[in-house]
Order: structure tokens, then sequence, then C-alpha cells
């Protein structure tokens, strides 16, 4: 009974809320619009937000010592996550079935446990360093560490319905899932999306001063 | 809650446009800004952290712009910021951050945090919690012309010294002219050299230019004050006096936060382009050299390394020009390890160095250019910024280090080809 709320309305609901809650968090940011420049650009901007949109992705030199951690971290928990969701064959297979109708090349099963370890080891890493180095201790808020916390869950639960062998394993995994497609368009986990409204304002901005950001 | 909070709030509130709301969307807290800032470098200490000096605004954003600050505030369970944050902050948001745009550009999500301090110290002009050393600035300028007290009789007097010095007349109020050159009052007073210096190089280009006798000032401490209608006012004394004149192009002086203030916000606070152009006097000089208008003639030898003002460079985007001129009069010309759009700040910007009570700060924080020059191993440092060029000595001078600083300007005016046609 909970198992088929948890995998037919449950499922629905929460990718309702969603979509619906990171469109209108896109749309409210968006119309909120900005002020005419009336400066006279030195290049256009379209060019630099499109530039910056990809360079961000790769660090500064100055900052490559000093924030070592965090840009280790950070890269194995958002490669390995996204590997995990997109190229693993359970979530592959439920994709194909519940949204897009077919499916793709997956990880095979040693790369699929692989990705899952370098994806925990860099959100534990990070949550570690979240803990302990005075400056992100300060500026971080319970959103951060709900946040953090659900990733956890989800990521632990699905390594335990890796087997698939009990089927209240996955359907633990799953509610979980869902608990974070809820969440999600209300937490910080939005940066998935508005990171790339962030870095094209400031791209462009940049880029009509002549700067490349 | 007073009149003046709620001024502020209702600023503070008018300040959060698409961008910051992208921004404080964005934000995971990662902390890699606080490793690209000079105070929190240098110090150590966690509060210097960019973002966290933000903290008043993204209180207000979270309440109004987010999903559970609203259902905190419908539950009376959410507050927003309130007269304690203008007061705690004040020195966060104006003693140890020097708009200098270095934590902008490290940012992994694109979080330009320089553009969210300057709109945030508009409510905190507003709020009053801004320095004593900053507001006698902004008034100074309102009501005499210039930060430092500079009148044009002041003016009048310098220039007279550079004339009997050159032989050059120097051209004020002249209508047609192709330029306008504006200076700061730091020019004027402590380094009168640079208007000897551009004297002599647009006498020898056959630059057609002048001063206005309406406007000289440049710099604009409403800006870095975060005052709105000040700015606007400085900002339109130069523009009506460029405009009455009728020139084509406007001369902003080497002073780095004087070119963001006339070049990028100048037209924004007026509220129109402007019917003229703007061009940093380091643009103007390599353009000149480009055209062969400015012949130039040797070298120093002299092993010389460049000292990035932000608002020219990072802020700016002047970045090639200084570097071309150097390299035509300095063979010894090398770099310091973080350069260009990546330099570290004199520690003076953003008004830093007109606020007194953050002098003990600013020389600790000196630390990292000391690190910098150091490393370079020369004991020349060449800028374009007579505030930053101030700041760079007094910090030489507070770390007992024997190394010279000299403006870009007056270094490309010494090897200037005499008996140019």
């Amino acid at each position: 009974m909970i198992g088929n709320f948890i995998d037919g309305p449950l499922w629905y609901f929460s990718l309702g809320v969603f979509l619906l809650g990171v469109a209108w968090r896109l749309i409210a940011i968006v119309r909120i619009g900005v002020a005419v420049d009336f400066s006279e650009p030195r290049n256009g901007g379209s060019g630099g937000a499109l530039r910056t949109l990809f360079s961000r992705s790769l660090p500064r030199r100055p900052v490559i010592t000093r924030g070592k951690v965090q840009l280790v971290a950070g890269y194995m928990f958002h490669l390995g996550l996204f590997a995990l969701l997109f190229l693993a064959q359970p979530h592959v297979e439920f994709i194909s079935e519940r949204i897009t109708g077919f499916g793709w090349v997956t990880l095979p099963h040693w790369g699929f446990i692989l990705v899952s370890e370098v994806a925990f080891a860099g959100l534990l890493l990070l949550l570690l360093y979240r803990l302990m180095n005075p400056v992100t201790r300060l500026i971080s808020d319970t959103g951060d560490y709900t946040a953090s916390l659900l990733v956890f869950l989800v990521m632990l639960s699905g390594c335990l319905a890796l087997a698939q062998a009990y089927e209240g394993l996955r359907l633990l995994h799953l509610l979980l899932a869902e608990l974070l497609l809820i969440y999600f368009p209300f937490s910080t986990l939005m940066h998935a999306f508005t990171f790339a409204i962030s870095r094209g304002y400031t791209g462009a901005s940049m880029a009509r001063k002549g700067v490349n950001a | 809650m007073n009149d003046r909070i709620e001024a502020a709030l209702s600023e503070l509130r008018n300040q959060i446009d698409a961008r910051v709301s992208s921004y404080f969307s964005s934000c995971v807290h990662c902390g890699l800004c606080a490793e690209a800032c000079h105070f929190h470098v240098e110090t150590g200490d966690p509060r210097y952290t960019p973002i966290y000096k933000l903290e008043p605004m993204r209180k207000l954003w979270r309440q109004e712009h987010t999903l559970s600050g609203r259902l905190g505030k419908m539950l009376g369970r959410s507050s927003g910021p309130d007269e304690r944050d203008f007061a705690d902050w004040e020195e966060l948001v104006y003693d140890s951050c020097n708009l200098c745009g270095r934590c902008s550009m490290v940012c992994p999500v694109g979080i330009d945090i320089t553009y969210m301090l300057r709109k945030q110290r508009e409510a905190f002009y507003l709020s009053g919690y801004t320095p004593d050393g900053m507001q006698k600035a902004l008034q100074r300028t309102l009501d005499i012309g210039s930060p430092m007290g500079v009148t044009l009789k002041t003016l009048k007097a310098t220039l007279a010294h550079v004339e009997k010095a050159s032989g050059l007349t120097i051209p004020i109020d002249c209508e047609g002219a192709e330029y306008m050159a504006l200076f700061s009052s730091m020019e004027v007073v402590n380094f009168p050299e640079y208007i000897g210096s551009v004297t002599r190089i647009f006498d020898a280009a056959g630059l057609s230019w002048t001063i206005s006798s309406e406007a000289f000032e440049a710099t604009n401490a409403g800006i870095q004050i975060g005052s709105r209608d000040g700015a606007r006012e400085i900002v339109s004394r130069a523009v009506n006096a460029a405009e009455q004149l009728g020139v084509k192009y406007l001369i902003s002086p080497e002073c780095g936060h004087a070119y963001t203030a006339i070049r990028w916000e100048g037209p924004n606070l007026i509220g129109r382009p402007y019917k003229f152009k703007v061009i940093h006097i380091l643009e103007l000089l390599e353009q000149l050299q480009r055209e062969g208008r400015l012949k130039l003639n040797g070298k120093s030898d002299t092993p010389m390394t460049l000292h990035d003002p932000c608002q020219i460079v990072r802020r700016g985007g002047v970045v090639d020009p200084p570097r071309n001129l150097l390299h035509q009069v300095a063979s010894g010309f090398v770099e310091t390890t973080d350069h260009g759009s990546m330099n570290f700040c004199c520690g003076g910007g953003g008004g830093v160095s007109a606020n007194e009570r953050a002098e003990e700060l600013r020389l600790r924080v000196f630390g990292r250019k000391k690190k910098q020059f150091e490393e370079s191993g020369v004991n020349t440092v060449v800028t374009a910024c007579a505030n930053c060029r101030i700041v760079l000595e007094e910090g030489l001078e507070h770390y007992e280090m024997d190394t010279e600083v000299i403006g870009l300007t007056e270094l490309v005016a010494e090897y200037l080809e005499q008996g140019i046609d």
C-alpha cells in the first residue's frame, strides 16, 4: 500500500513540485529585472556571458592552493553525482520508464560503484570541511546542512539498495529522492540551475568593460 | 524603528535586482571568496569573508524572496535586518572591503560580490552607519568641489608651477577642444608631476585639450560611501562641463575609482548616455603611441614591477595598456605573481584610505603587497593611480621597505622624444 503510494502518486507529486518550483524560482528571479546600463560598452555582453558560463567551472590559479579541499571535494561530488544520476543503469532505466521513454549508454557495474564512492567521499569531505573550517562554519546556515543531509541520505539509501535484493530499500531510496525533489526548489540546491544565470550576468557585465571574468 | 533605518531598508529592498537575487540563490557558502580576499588572507579572520559582509542584504533577500523566509515572517519566526545589523556590519562593509572585486573573480557560481557590496553601501549610507572620514570627504566634495579641499585657486597655483617648469601653457575653458582632462585631488596636491607629464605629452602629441574651471575633480566620494545623490551631483559637474565645452573626449586621470565613477557608473547615475566618450589616460597614451603621435626614446634598465589599480584593471578593463606602455619605456619590467585582473589591492581602495579608523587594519593587510613585491625581487614599483601610490608609499614606509613608487604617466613622459613635430 505504502509502496504503491511511493512508487506512484508521491513520485508524480514530487516531480510536479520540483518542475513547477524550479520554474517559479527562475521566473521570480528574472522578472525582477536589472536596470538599463547606459555606459558605452567596450565589448558585447553575450560572448562574455557564454565564456564565463563555462570558464568558472575551472578554478583560477590564486585559489587552487588555498582552496584545494573545497575544489577537489567539489569536483569529486559534482562529477560523481552527475555520473551517478545520469549514467547509472538503475537510474537510466527509471528515467526511461517514467519520463523519457528511451534510455542511453550506462556505466558498467564497477564504474557505477566507483562513481558512487567518489561522489560519497566528495560529499563527506565537503560536509566535514563545512563543519570544521572557521569560514564555512560561520557562513553556513540550516539550509546548507539540511540540503547536505538530504543528499547524503539519498545516496546512502541508494548504496544500500544497490544490490536490488530488498524492495523495501528501493522504496526507501525512492521516498528520500522524492523528498529531495520537493525540497529542491526552496533550497540552496537551486544553485544547480541559478549558477547559469549568475555566471551569465557576471560574465556579461564584465565583458562590457573588457574584462575576462 | 527610526526613519533612517526604514529608509535604509527600503533602499536595500530596491537594490535587490535579478542579479542580486540570482547571486544569493546560487551561493552555497563554499567560502572560496575568502581565499581571494586580502583582508581574510592576511588576518585569517573569518568575518572578513566577502559574502559574509553581505549578511544584512542576504537577510532581507531571504525574508522577501524565499518561501522559507516568507513563511517564517508570517509565523513571526524570521526577522529581516534591523539597526543592530547596520551597526554591527559597518566595519565589515567599509573598513575591510576595498570594492576591489578579487572575490568576484573566483566565485565558482559566478557571484559578483563587489556589485552587491557597492549596492549595499547605498543602504548603509541612508542608515547613517558610515565612517566619519568618508562622510567628511563627501561633504567637502559637495561643498568645495574636492574631497581634499582643493579649490580652483589651488589648482591654478599648481598649474602655474607646471607652466613655469615646462614653459608650456595649460589651456583652460577652451570651447571646441577635442579633449577635456580631469584630475584627482591627490594628483593636484601630492603628485603635481602627473599634471606636468600630461601637459608635456599632450603638447608633444599636438593634442587639442583643455581643463574646465567648472569641473576638474575626477574622484567621487559619493560612489565610495554609497550616496547616490552625492555621486550623481559630482558626476554631473564633470558631464555638464564637458558638454558645455563641446569636447569629444573626457580624459579620466590615472586615479582608479575616478575611472569607474566617470566611465562606468556616471551614465547610470545621470540616467542617460554621455554626448562624449570617456577615455582613461593610459588608453589615450597607448592610442597616441600606436598612432605615432607619442614618440618615445630610450628605456629604463631599472628592474621594476607594476601594481595594477583594481578599478582601472580588474573593474575597469584597462588591462593591456599599462603593460604595453611599460614595455616601451622599461627593459626590466617583471610581473608580480598575481597580476592583471588577479592583482591584490593596495588596501586603500573603496574609500578605505579616507577612513582613518581603518588605518591599522589597512597597514596589516598591506603585508600581502609586501610579500608580492619581495617575491618580484625588484625595488621599483610602477602604478597608475595617485591613491594607490600614496597608500603604497605609506605601506612601504610602515614596513621599512627600500622600494620606490613611480607613476606610469610620469615614466612615459621621462622618455618622451624631444623635438617632435
